[in-house]
């Protein structure tokens, strides 16, 4: 994102940014939304189910993760940043669904976890 | 037959922006180049560029008649009295909306093309049936939007639309531009909304009071011997049409003063 001299002396003085440049940043996050026709729950909903599968292969910090809709000349991409702990496995080694669950790693599991946790609740109501 | 005929929408998605202006004022321009043109009005429901042009008691037929063949082409079309070269094709009646297809807005087009060399459809806001029959008549746009949020998403979502049909190419113009809110960067500037809908600028037009004055009297800005911005700002727009390399206008140096210049330095982009 360009910045002006005008931008750093507003940060600077806690200045209400000018309103071009908020003008700029809703338009961009709103066409992301309309070109892709993804409304906010639905991505949200996208972000939690690839947590849950890259969750399954390596270790991801939950917290530092990211999915998000950019636009760059009207192509809209959907970034995910998902910082890694640690791989689960060996790589020549992909869990297949039948094994995955006998030998993994208590903290790996966590993901899976709360959603058996969710599904439990659900089905209990 | 002219083949080489070019058939271009003007379209906004939002209304009030400047669509019909455009046209009316486009039309005079490329005809006191000697170029023959037609403007068609395709917005059937609330039609005004017969207001703008002036011609609104000269209407005999409309494309309706011409459409129901109650009528031959040269019959609807009302000429200007000033620039001759110039023809209005008027929009017909809004009932026409219930049975008019977009074949039908094929057939008005391709018989204009075959008389004309340029053909300018005004077409209505919105993203109905009504632009959709207009959009199959184009084969390019020019897309009107002006630096404000609701003008921008609404011009997004009909560019998306051009896209899917094929038109090309598809050319930005901004209206409404106010120097000095956006040398004060309170208003979006030409490289935002150009980055944003990633469109190429035709031509920016700034706000201009004389515009008003000039659909009060039904006189197009281009046809009189104005030379307000709004003016220049058309003939402009008509002559890169044509393929002269006219330079846009930057609304950043409208102002000369120091105090311009030091507005300039703050909102150079460092990083």
């Amino acid at each position: 994102m360009a910045m002006t001299l005008r931008d750093i002396l507003n940060k600077l003085l806690g200045r209400q940014p000018a309103s071009a440049t908020t003008a700029r940043e809703r338009l961009q996050l709103v066409l992301a939304h309309d070109r892709s026709d993804l409304s906010p729950e639905l991505l949200e909903q996208m972000r939690r189910e690839i947590f849950e599968v890259v969750a399954k292969y390596v270790e991801i910090d939950l917290e530092g993760g990211e999915v998000s809709l950019e636009t760059e000349d009207r192509m809209t991409a959907l970034v995910a940043n998902l910082p890694i702990k640690r791989s689960i496995k060996p790589a020549a080694n992909p869990p297949s669904k039948a094994d995955e669950s006998e030998d993994q790693e208590p903290s790996e599991t966590k993901e899976a976890e709360e959603s058996k946790e969710s599904e439990a609740g659900e089905s209990s109501d | 037959m002219a083949p080489t005929t070019r058939t271009i929408l003007i379209c906004s998605g939002k209304g009030g922006v400047g669509k019909t202006t455009l046209t009316a004022n486009l039309g005079i321009a490329l005809g006191r180049q000697g170029i023959r043109t037609v403007v068609l009005d395709a917005d059937f429901g609330l039609r005004n560029l017969d207001l703008l042009l002036g011609l609104e008691n000269r209407i005999v037929y409309t494309a309706q008649e011409v459409l129901a063949e109650s009528c031959r082409l040269d019959q609807a079309l009302v000429k200007h009295k000033q620039e001759p070269n110039l023809a209005l094709l008027p929009a017909g009646n809004p009932r026409m909306l219930e049975w008019l297809k977009p074949e039908d807005m094929q057939r008005i087009a391709s018989m204009l093309a075959d008389q004309f060399d340029y053909v300018l459809i005004d077409c209505p806001a919105g993203i109905e049936d009504g632009f959709k029959n207009a959009v199959a008549a184009a084969k390019e746009a020019i897309v009107v939007t002006t630096p404000e949020v609701s003008a921008v998403r609404d011009a997004d979502r009909v560019i998306g639309l051009l896209n899917t049909q094929g038109l090309s190419p598809i050319q930005l113009v901004l209206n409404r531009v106010r120097p000095k809110m956006m040398a004060n960067q309170e208003m979006l500037a030409a490289d935002d909304v150009t980055d944003i809908l990633a469109l190429p600028l035709l031509g920016l037009l700034l706000e201009d009071e004389q515009v008003i004055v000039s659909t009060n009297r039904g006189e197009p800005l281009t046809l009189t011997k104005s030379n307000s911005p709004a003016a220049r700002g058309y003939a402009n727009i008509a002559r890169r049409l044509q393929g002269e390399d006219v330079p846009l206008m930057d609304p950043a140096k409208e102002g000369r003063g120091l105090r311009a210049k030091l507005w300039q330095l703050m909102q150079t982009k460092i990083f």
